[in-house]
């Protein structure tokens, strides 16, 4: 199928999200505008306004009922999905750069920036679901300050109170969110800034992308690395197919270093890659810029991509995806 | 003694073992003696004389420069006989006064009787203790080296290439895809680069110490060369001697050991030094060239390799731009006839290359008996030119060595600058001669060929109307490769300009024993001709710039199906001609053919620019066989083989039963092929298992988690809460209501 072109942007992307359906697609941009669109067709449902900066970041809970954004506003939002209606702002003295919902709905977890004499500051608050959400406390349920290098992205493990972490130096590390301690590290995860980081469907391990040019696949238990994937350019984001063995990565030489014209268009690919075998296995073309974000429909039927060029991309697997074997009859566990 | 332990916490200190450069470079430090010298020779006076002598010591010391006074005198007495022992000790206060006056005043005759022998008293010191029985030097156990060409005995045949990426430098095996493999790998090999030997037998590295050379099966050590901060080096066509050039000129410490390997005294404030490499002694050391009249803004890049060679190993020269060629003879490193080639105005010159058939006639030339006709062996023989100097005109002379005999010379007019490219094989000569037209605005281009081999050395001049960039002859053939240009950007390079180029193939036409056009390819972008070493197969390729990175695979002798030599097929000019495919490596600033001349190598190095680095190899038809994109990737270089052992006879015989051979061969193939599927497949399923079983692992750790906590399963609800929902859009389109009578 042709890939759907969703251009309700003006600006480069941030964060691209499915709710946990699939049905709809939420992105995110520096234009200061959060999107919602449906996924099967790319019709924008609506839009969530009142941030006056780049979103850098946005998730949903798992009943599509919230969505939260973080952006360089110094603002925390809550959204109701339905009607776009802003719920609840905390603000804070600097941007928020990435926000995540706990498994269980129960909690979020936002990274304020380290600016302007500013730590850098985890946060996570206990949201109130009764009644129509307004009524949040402003004051986080935990908060600290990651010792040493910043950390640029986070997400919760299935053990609740445990975060992950990446960081500015290629740091993975596990917080204990309750007391503000660092519970496991991998200092050498990554040689560079920790980009993206996106769990498996059973957050058990989870796939980190960096400037470094690798992406990987780590134990959310041990922090071991499992698996890596090495290219030729900084990585922007990476994500997991579910239900097919595949990681998909994007990124790209950063414009102000891009010195190339269209020849070079390669560098703007998704590509696919084996996830156990660590092998390419294909390449996906289309945007002319950096690709800042990927997400993979929950189901794996398909995907989307979001660039520098403002553009998100929603490609449907073809008949033939699924029904490909590369590798032959393999019984892999996902 | 106080002494330097330099143990520094370099990581390649601990790679690689130099402790014996660091006791020759150590440091020793001042232990308060060296400012005292012994005066031998004394006369033996009494006490009564004593004030007087030490006066007019003090005063014939200080006549020749070397001021004391009687208080820094100590004399020791001898209280039985009541008179001086005959010798004192004198402190001057510092070591280079002490210096000094040891070498004013020895031997000094201070009266009729007696002679002032000076010694350091630290001198004095070192030789007392010095052990007097005689100890017998330990024979060293022979040790049989390893074959430093044992690479060629590989049972696959395979070649070598060296790839440099950050600080790890590796050998490669190259064959077929299962024959590669790492052969030797070291971290910080070297510092700077790394080089083989013109034949492949060393393969050499530098450090901030010198050089070393490399070699032999397991990778030893073989020869050192300490030329402190060396830059570049270049190796003799034989292999028997080495070049090397450092910025910093040389300096010699106080304590440097000496002997034939290091650089003495009046090697100071040279650059370049030439060394023996069987012998690892150092033979001469020169300055570099400099021309005092220049414009130091104008300073030209300096010519390397400063120090050309003659391809039997028998002379070097070097040039001295302006005034003359000195020629020195090897292995003495004299001047050969004691004097230089006087040439007023002298630019450049080459020495005329051996072939194949000139190496076999010197072979043959060991055994008298045998020589034939046509045999007898040619001098070496090389070329120069000069410029248009005051009236006369500019001079391409031809002249053979060591009888110093001029053999052609030609003349050129409205010459700006000229090139002199040699067939490897040295039967022609190609001078590229680039000329301006009369009001100096348009720049043109003549190729003045000499055929060497014939008498009189006939010349064929070849106009063009363009100016040509690149030029190169086939190696062992008749043909050559140019590229041209009329671009305007030409010579004013920018970011993004690409100059478009023409190629142009030319051949020797044997029955009007002149040079013809094959053909031209015309509007391209390629800047570089890299020629098979068999000659036959050439790539053209752009290299160094940001936008184009092709690469152009051709055959010059496509339809002829067996090329025979000496035979002339019929066949229209340049039907031969055909393109075999085009490839693209991005940024690619290297390209090379391995000596066998079916695979090319091309890579893109950091030392240019930091963008996809990496090498790729490529067949001889421009399929890629493998690439590899690194970060930091610096150098790749095949290593060159010596000549082939086998006669003419023995290769055509190898020739003709080909096909025998390659049935050998394709079996091999067939039989590897299902091998490595076989060894890719196992690999996969240990992978997959591994895998598998750490998932299996990691789900029960997860259930039981959950469970501790009393939480459901996901999996366990998850179908339950599924529910279809089914939505009935009824639209009423219209609504006619009509009243039915």
């Amino acid at each position: 199928m042709r890939p759907i072109l969703l251009q309700g942007h003006e600006r480069s992307l941030t964060q691209l999200r499915f709710n946990s359906e699939g049905d709809l697609l939420f992105s995110c941009s520096k234009d200061h505008i959060i999107n919602v669109w449906f996924s099967h067709n790319g019709e924008r449902l609506g839009t969530y306004e009142g941030h006056n900066g780049t979103v850098w970041t946005i998730d949903t809970d798992s009943q599509s009922r919230f969505l939260v954004s973080g952006s360089a506003d110094n603002e925390l939002r809550l959204w109701n999905v339905s009607d776009g209606k802003c719920l609840y702002v905390w603000e804070f003295p600097t941007a928020v750069k990435r926000v995540a919902f706990s498994e269980d709905d129960e909690r979020v977890v936002c990274i304020t920036e380290q600016r302007m004499g500013h730590q850098c500051v985890i946060r996570v608050f206990k949201l109130n679901r009764d009644g129509d959400g307004t009524a949040q406390s402003l004051e986080p349920e935990h908060m600290f300050s990651p010792i040493g290098s910043k950390a640029t992205v986070c997400a919760f493990t299935y053990t609740p109170n445990l975060i992950i972490t990446g960081h500015e130096s290629g740091k993975i590390a596990l917080f204990d969110v309750a007391t503000g301690t660092e519970v496991l590290n991998n200092e050498r995860a990554h040689m560079d800034v920790v980009t993206d980081l996106q769990l498996s469907t059973d957050r058990s391990y989870f796939v980190t992308s960096s400037k470094d040019k690798t992406a990987r696949i780590h134990d959310t238990k041990t922090l071991r690395v499992l698996k890596t994937f090495t290219t030729e350019t900084p990585l922007n984001s990476a994500a997991l197919a579910p239900n097919k063995p595949y990681v998909l990565v994007g990124g790209g030489q950063e414009a102000m270093q891009v010195t190339t014209t269209s020849l070079r268009q390669g560098k703007f690919e998704t590509r696919f890659w084996h996830k156990v075998f660590e092998e390419e296995v294909g390449r996906v073309k289309g945007h002319f810029g950096p690709i800042n974000t990927i997400a993979v429909h929950p189901a794996g039927t398909s995907y989307a991509s979001g660039g520098e060029d403002g553009f998100v991309r929603v490609h449907h697997f073809e008949e033939s995806y699924f029904r490909a074997k590369p590798y032959g009859d393999l019984q892999l566990e996902d | 003694m106080a002494s330097f332990n330099g143990t520094s916490h370099n990581p390649i200190d601990d790679e690689l073992d130099f402790s014996d450069i660091e006791a020759k470079y150590r440091v020793d430090f001042d232990d308060g003696f060296d400012s005292v010298i012994v005066v031998d020779g004394v006369p033996v006076i009494d006490r009564s004389k004593l004030d007087k002598l030490l006066a007019k010591i003090s005063k014939e010391f200080s006549r020749r420069g070397a001021v004391i006074k009687p208080d820094n005198i100590f004399v020791p007495w001898d209280d039985n006989a009541g008179k001086t022992k005959g010798f004192i000790f004198v402190d001057f206060g510092n070591p280079d006064a002490a210096a000094f006056a040891a070498g004013a005043m020895n031997g000094h005759p201070f009266d009729a009787k007696h002679t002032f022998h000076i010694n350091r008293f630290t001198d004095i010191e070192r030789y007392a203790s010095i052990d007097e029985t005689y100890v017998e030097p330990t024979v060293e156990e022979y040790r049989p080296k390893e074959h430093l060409r044992a690479w060629l005995a590989d049972s696959q045949g395979r070649d070598q290439y060296v790839t440099y990426r950050g600080d790890d430098v590796e050998i490669h095996w190259h064959g077929k895809p299962s024959q590669c493999e790492v052969a030797y790998a070291k971290k910080n090999w070297t510092e700077l680069y790394a080089s083989w030997s013109p034949l492949g037998t060393y393969f050499a590295t530098l450090f901030r110490q010198g050089v070393r050379l490399w070699g032999g099966p397991s990778w030893e050590p073989q020869h050192r060369f300490a030329h402190p901060l060396v830059k570049l080096i270049d190796f003799s066509p034989c292999e028997n001697y080495l070049v090397t050039w450092s910025h910093d000129p040389i300096s010699v410490p106080a304590n440097l050991p000496q002997g034939p390997e290091f650089f003495s005294p009046e090697d100071e404030g040279n650059n370049i030094a030439v060394w023996d490499i069987k012998s690892g002694q150092l033979l001469r050391t020169f300055p570099t060239t400099t021309d005092e009249n220049e414009d130091p803004a104008m300073k030209k890049q300096m010519q390397w390799p400063a120090l050309k060679w003659s391809s039997d190993d028998k002379f070097v020269a070097r040039v001295t731009p302006g005034q003359h060629i000195s020629v020195y003879e090897l292995p003495t490193m004299g001047l050969h006839d004691k004097k230089s080639l006087k040439i007023e105005g002298v630019v450049d010159f080459e020495w005329c290359p051996h072939g194949e058939k000139d190496k076999e006639d010197a072979e043959k030339g060991a055994k008298p008996e045998k020589t034939e006709k046509g045999a007898k062996k040619r001098e070496n023989m090389l070329a120069y030119w000069t410029p248009e100097v005051a009236n006369q005109p500019a001079r391409v002379t031809l002249i053979s060595f060591p009888s110093r005999t001029v053999l052609r010379q030609k003349n050129l007019f409205n010459v700006t600058e000229c090139k002199l490219h040699w067939q490897n094989q040295g039967d022609f000569l190609c001078v590229k001669v680039d000329r301006h037209t009369k009001t100096k605005k348009s720049i043109f281009c003549n190729l003045e060929i000499f055929r060497v081999r014939e008498k009189d050395y006939p010349v064929e001049v070849v106009e063009l109307k363009d100016t040509v960039t690149d030029f190169s002859w086939e190696p062992k053939g008749e043909r050559f490769a140019i590229v041209s240009s009329n671009d305007p950007n030409l010579g004013n390079p920018g970011p993004g300009i690409t100059i478009k180029t023409d190629i142009g193939f030319y051949q020797l036409d044997r029955a009007k024993n002149d040079f013809k056009l094959l053909r031209t390819l015309t509007s391209r972008t390629s800047n570089t001709i890299r020629w098979s070493p068999r000659g036959r197969h050439v790539v053209l390729a752009t290299v160094g710039s940001s936008t184009k990175s092709e690469l152009e695979f051709w055959d010059l002798d496509f339809s002829t199906e067996e090329r025979r030599e000496g035979q002339n097929v019929k066949e229209e000019w340049g039907s031969g001609i055909q393109q075999l495919g085009s490839a693209d490596h991005y940024g690619v600033t290297d390209v090379e053919w391995d000596p066998s001349g079916r695979y090319l190598a091309t890579s893109a190095s950091a030392w240019r620019h930091t963008l996809e680095n990496g090498y790729a190899i490529w067949d001889f038809r421009g399929q890629e066989l493998e690439k590899h994109i690194l970060d930091r990737f610096k150098q790749f270089i095949w290593r060159p083989r010596p000549r082939s052992l086998l006669t003419k006879d023995q290769q055509r015989q190898i020739r003709k039963n080909l096909r025998e051979y390659s049935r050998a061969f394709d079996e091999e193939d067939a039989a590897e092929e299902s091998n490595v599927s076989a060894e890719l497949i196992a690999h996969r399923k240990r992978l997959l298992d591994e895998w598998n079983a750490w998932r299996a692992r990691c789900k029960r750790d997860i259930a039981e988690e959950k469970r501790s906590r009393g939480q459901k399963l996901n999996g366990e609800h998850h179908e339950e809460e599924k529910e279809e929902i089914e939505e009935w859009i009824d639209e009423v389109i219209e609504q006619i209501e009509e009243v039915v009578e």
